[in-house]
């Protein structure tokens, strides 16, 4: 107390609110936001990443503890382990391609003028606003052949041989879920692109024009040289998160037949779902979040290398 | 902006085509749901793959309403949902206002590790989520997952806010508290009232966020009287899977809630899907 008294009053109330002002009330708002991911995200993770060099089966809770890396060593020689990092490559980068031309050609669409545009909008964004689970169940409905038309539309056009469930086929299997997250993802796209060449200003067209070129080259030299950056962070973010997306794939195949569908997400749900391992589970989901991090370094050098901005 | 097209009439057709294209292509699912499950029963396997049934029945809703147990899940779904909408958004609105007023130590680390949390597999935590639950004897319990989806949210919705709360200027805040406002109450007096559209849209992504939901759900709850709607459905899926008609109609009723927040946040679309992209 005698030591507050003794120094000038402003001096201490300055130095006070400085403290205040940058170790104390920020926090004062953040420390529910900080507790709870701490609590609930952060402390499993690490939880989840011990988990990998132990045994924890809750079907044999007597065989627990340290188990080095042993875990690591039957996911290298696991067929099933190599077989879904195959098909996590199609999946990602099949849904990602599509999603992506789609969303890019409905951006375009969108940036014209013409009636009914923004009822039109609405609509085509209507597939964002289903839940996952929804979407998942009326693809698969719909590549039902007794109640869905696509098998009798394929076998019309004669890409399938006779109206069958194509989810039932391990060769083609993996193409449901990929059609049913292209449906779900265009409108992601569509938007983020959309935002994107909005912000190109239009005196670039109108000075291009005046010089005459031709519609395809304003479209390669000012549309997409200016829609890179957008391009590069929205493709990169997607492709992570539709690596880790499980949901359509285990409520519309839960990975079969054959595992055939099995991506690495899936194959750690189903382990930790249907096996209760969670030894193993965490084991495969930290080969996926190393996967990731490679994937992201990779990308982040490449466009440090070619995107100038 | 717009792009100047000569209009040729080949061009035109072809805009066309790609209009009509896009509409069927984002249509075509959700009419086919809506479809079967106005189907009545009988015909559903000899006119299952008809564009149109030659009548059409409510009966299947009335069903899912008042023979099985989806009121239950609704209820649980719609409690889960708007609580976790709730308490993210109030959390996450103050830490946005923290990020966007505040120079802070520490303040870059908090983002990075935010922006962290959305990198990596949800699923590597549902593990030693189940196994923190269970110890706690919440499993089968609708706060826990409100719990789990609330952590999971806050990241984005606090980026979000902070979106909403930067569009505000400064000054208004630095007059209100230059007339004697504490900052709290410039915050609440000033600053909230005009950021109720962002609270708005929050909320409606956080909701249709958890409204969807499933794979937490399905480890966490397994009792029927806690399932939430989409655990219900597929429950219900697995067990009578050739009740075409009444799980349809069931879709239907999962998908109102969801489009009813969708209309409202709209709006908000390309801001919300931005701004956890662009900050950092």
């Amino acid at each position: 107390m005698t030591t507050f008294t003794n120094k000038a009053p402003g001096g201490t109330r300055a130095r006070t609110s400085l403290y205040w002002r940058y170790l104390v009330e920020p926090y004062l708002y953040l420390t529910p936001a900080i507790l709870l991911i701490a609590l609930v995200m952060l402390f499993p993770l690490i939880v989840g990443i011990s988990y990998s060099f132990q045994t924890v089966n809750l079907l044999h809770l007597d065989k627990g503890g340290w188990a080095g890396l042993s875990n690591y060593a039957d996911l290298w020689a696991d067929r099933k382990f190599w077989l879904a990092l195959e098909n996590t490559l199609v999946w990602t980068f099949g849904s990602v391609f599509f999603q992506f031309t789609l969303g890019l050609g409905l951006a375009l669409l969108l940036n014209t003028r013409f009636p009914g545009r923004r009822v039109f909008q609405a609509l085509v964004f209507l597939p964002w606003a289903v839940p996952t689970f929804l979407t998942a169940l009326i693809w698969a409905w719909l590549f039902n052949p007794v109640i869905g038309p696509l098998p009798h539309w394929l076998a019309a056009v004669g890409a399938l041989s006779e109206p069958y469930n194509i989810l039932g086929d391990p060769e083609l299997a993996i193409w449901g879920p990929i059609t049913a997250n292209i449906w779900y993802g265009v409108p992601f796209f569509a938007i983020t692109l959309l935002a994107a060449l909005q912000s190109i200003p239009s005196e670039l067209y109108e000075a291009a024009e005046i010089d005459g070129a031709t519609a395809w080259q304003s479209f390669t030299k000012i549309t997409l040289p200016f829609l890179a950056p957008m391009i590069a962070i929205t493709v990169m973010l997607r492709t992570i998160w539709i690596a880790n997306f499980a949901d359509l794939i285990f409520i519309m195949t839960a990975g079969g037949p054959a595992n055939s569908t099995q991506i690495l997400s899936t194959y750690v749900f189903t382990t930790a779902f249907k096996k209760l391992d969670f030894g193993y589970a965490s084991t495969i989901a930290v080969a996926l979040l190393g996967l990731l991090f490679i994937y992201a370094a990779l990308v982040l050098a490449l466009r440090r290398k070619f995107v100038k901005v | 902006m717009s792009v100047q097209v000569r209009r040729s009439p080949l061009r035109s057709f072809g805009k066309l085509c790609a209009i009509l294209f896009y509409l069927c292509f984002a249509l075509f699912p959700i009419y086919w749901l809506v479809k079967i499950s106005v189907t009545p029963d009988q015909l559903v396997y000899t006119e299952g793959t008809k564009l149109w049934p030659s009548t059409a029945t409510l009966g299947n809703f009335g069903k899912v309403i008042f023979q099985t147990d989806f009121l239950i899940f609704f209820r649980n779904s719609l409690f889960v949902s708007l609580s976790t909408a709730a308490v993210t958004t109030l959390i996450a609105a103050a830490g946005g206002y923290a990020f966007s007023r505040f120079e802070f130590s520490g303040k870059r680390i908090l983002v990075a590790l935010l922006l962290l949390t959305q990198m990596f597999p949800l699923l590597m935590i549902i593990a030693p989520i189940y196994r923190i639950v269970a110890a706690l004897g919440l499993l089968n319990s609708l706060p826990s997952l409100i719990l789990v989806y609330t952590a999971f949210n806050i990241p984005f919705a606090t980026f979000l806010m902070q979106s909403f709360f930067d569009g505000i200027p400064k000054d208004l805040e630095d007059a209100a508290m230059m007339d004697g406002c504490s900052r709290f109450q410039a915050l609440r007096k000033v600053i909230l009232p005009l950021t109720l559209p962002g609270l708005g849209a929050t909320l409606g992504f956080i909701f249709t966020a958890a409204w969807s939901e499933i794979l937490f759900a399905l480890m966490l709850i397994r009792s029927n009287d806690a399932m939430t709607f989409p655990v219900g459905l597929l429950t219900f899926v697995s067990k009578f899977s050739v009740d075409w008609g009444q799980m349809m109609a069931a879709g239907v009723l999962a998908l109102v809630p969801s489009c009813i927040f969708f209309i409202f946040i709209q709006k908000y679309l390309v801001q919300g899907l931005t701004s956890g992209a662009v900050k950092g």
